[in-house]
């Protein structure tokens, strides 16, 4: 059977460190950097397990500042 | 495969998108309003309306829309979107002429505006972002603001005897014949995000086939005015929310 696999870019400056996306990725791929901080001093988003992700979208369909981009790849 | 080796525009599946404008918007964080306006963003796109559509912008959080999605725009007098979107739609038929509106905006201040357009059928798609609340100018409360809920006016919890009953005014607009979509949809999972856009895309679809009024209610959150993270007033939205307002198709000729 044919494996996904995913990956996805924060934009880490617009991002608002709301959790949202934490909340719906399926897969624990992403946390929020517990001590970094932007320009605007939210604790931005990121790949802390970048292992899981599947690509699924769901991160970036509940951003309310579209700042994440989903890649996805088929693996044979 | 490491993440660099999987990101590369070839493999990409989601981008932001390209009417959204590169301006930071002034929501919290967590805040629907951004999700609904990125659905908006991408659905203009993917129909090829970007040249033909015309927002209504409202008084209340949304008031800056037009900063934020690059189509054209009329800002409206708070409650004013739908006379205003009359006026934009009979003038140039040829266009997509929607509003976005609060609670406040479309259920209190412009509530005459809103049944009335509704009321004629204006051939105009009504987005409708019901947070319980005036987000805007405090967390006040609004006239859907549900009982026993906690706002900046209502502290010990809003009142049937004090404060009235909460407005549905979505099923109002449902019985009217001049509405041919009414539908309530929300935002807060990645599976009712595609149901919402879906939504929208069909209220936007009416008012191109001028089918008259269609209203998407988006049941929200205001995770400010309600004293909470935005995960919290997610799973507050769902539980309590979806009880007065409940999600799905009212209308849909
Ligand atoms: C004529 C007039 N009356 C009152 C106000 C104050 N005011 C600004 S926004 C608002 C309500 C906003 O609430 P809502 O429409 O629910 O939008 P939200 O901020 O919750 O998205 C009010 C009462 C105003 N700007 N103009
Ligand atoms: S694409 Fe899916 S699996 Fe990957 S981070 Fe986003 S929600 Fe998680
Ligand atoms: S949902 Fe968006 S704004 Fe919120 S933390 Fe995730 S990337 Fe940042
Ligand atoms: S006050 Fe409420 S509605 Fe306004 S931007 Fe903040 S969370 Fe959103
Ligand atoms: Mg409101």
């Amino acid at each position: 059977m044919a494996k996904i696999k995913g990956a996805v870019t924060v934009n880490k400056e617009r991002c608002k460190g709301c959790n949202l996306c934490v909340v719906a990725c399926p897969t624990d791929t992403l946390s929020l950097q517990p001590l970094e901080v932007n320009d605007r001093g939210y604790h931005f988003a990121y790949m802390s397990n970048p292992d899981a992700c599947i690509g699924c979208c769901s991160c970036a369909l509940v951003c309310p500042d579209a700042c994440i981009e989903v890649y996805r790849v088929k693996l044979d | 495969m490491k993440p660099e080796e999987i990101i590369d525009p070839a493999n990409r599946v989601y981008a932001r998108p390209r009417l959204l404008t590169e301006v930071n918007t002034h929501y919290c964080p967590g805040c629907s309003h951004g999700v609904v306006h990125r659905i908006i963003a991408e659905l203009l796109d993917e129909m090829g309306l970007e040249d033909r559509a015309v927002g209504v912008a409202p008084v209340g959080c949304a008031v800056f829309a037009y900063n934020y999605i690059d189509v054209d725009w009329v800002e409206a007098a708070h409650g004013r979107a739908p006379a205003v979107a009359t006026a934009l739609s009979r003038l140039s038929p040829e266009n997509l002429v929607f509003t976005y509106q609060g609670d406040g905006d479309l259920a209190a201040i412009g509530t005459a505006e809103t049944i009335h357009a509704a009321n004629r059928g204006e051939n105009i798609a009504i987005i409708f972002i019901n947070n319980a609340i005036y987000g805007m100018t405090g967390g006040q409360m609004a006239p859907t603001t549900l009982i026993g809920q906690r706002t900046a006016t209502t502290p010990y919890g809003r009142r049937v005897d004090l404060n009235g009953h909460p407005l549905n005014i979505t099923n109002l607009l449902a019985q009217l014949p001049g509405t041919c979509y009414v539908t309530r949809q929300s935002v807060h999972t990645a599976p009712a995000v595609r149901k919402a856009k879906n939504a929208i895309k069909k209220a936007f679809e009416n008012a191109m086939a001028k089918k008259g009024t269609s209203v998407v209610e988006i049941v929200s959150t205001c995770n400010s005015g309600w004293k909470m993270t935005p995960a919290q007033a997610n799973e507050w939205m769902a539980t309590h929310m979806t009880e007065h307002y409940p999600l799905g198709d009212l209308k849909n000729e």
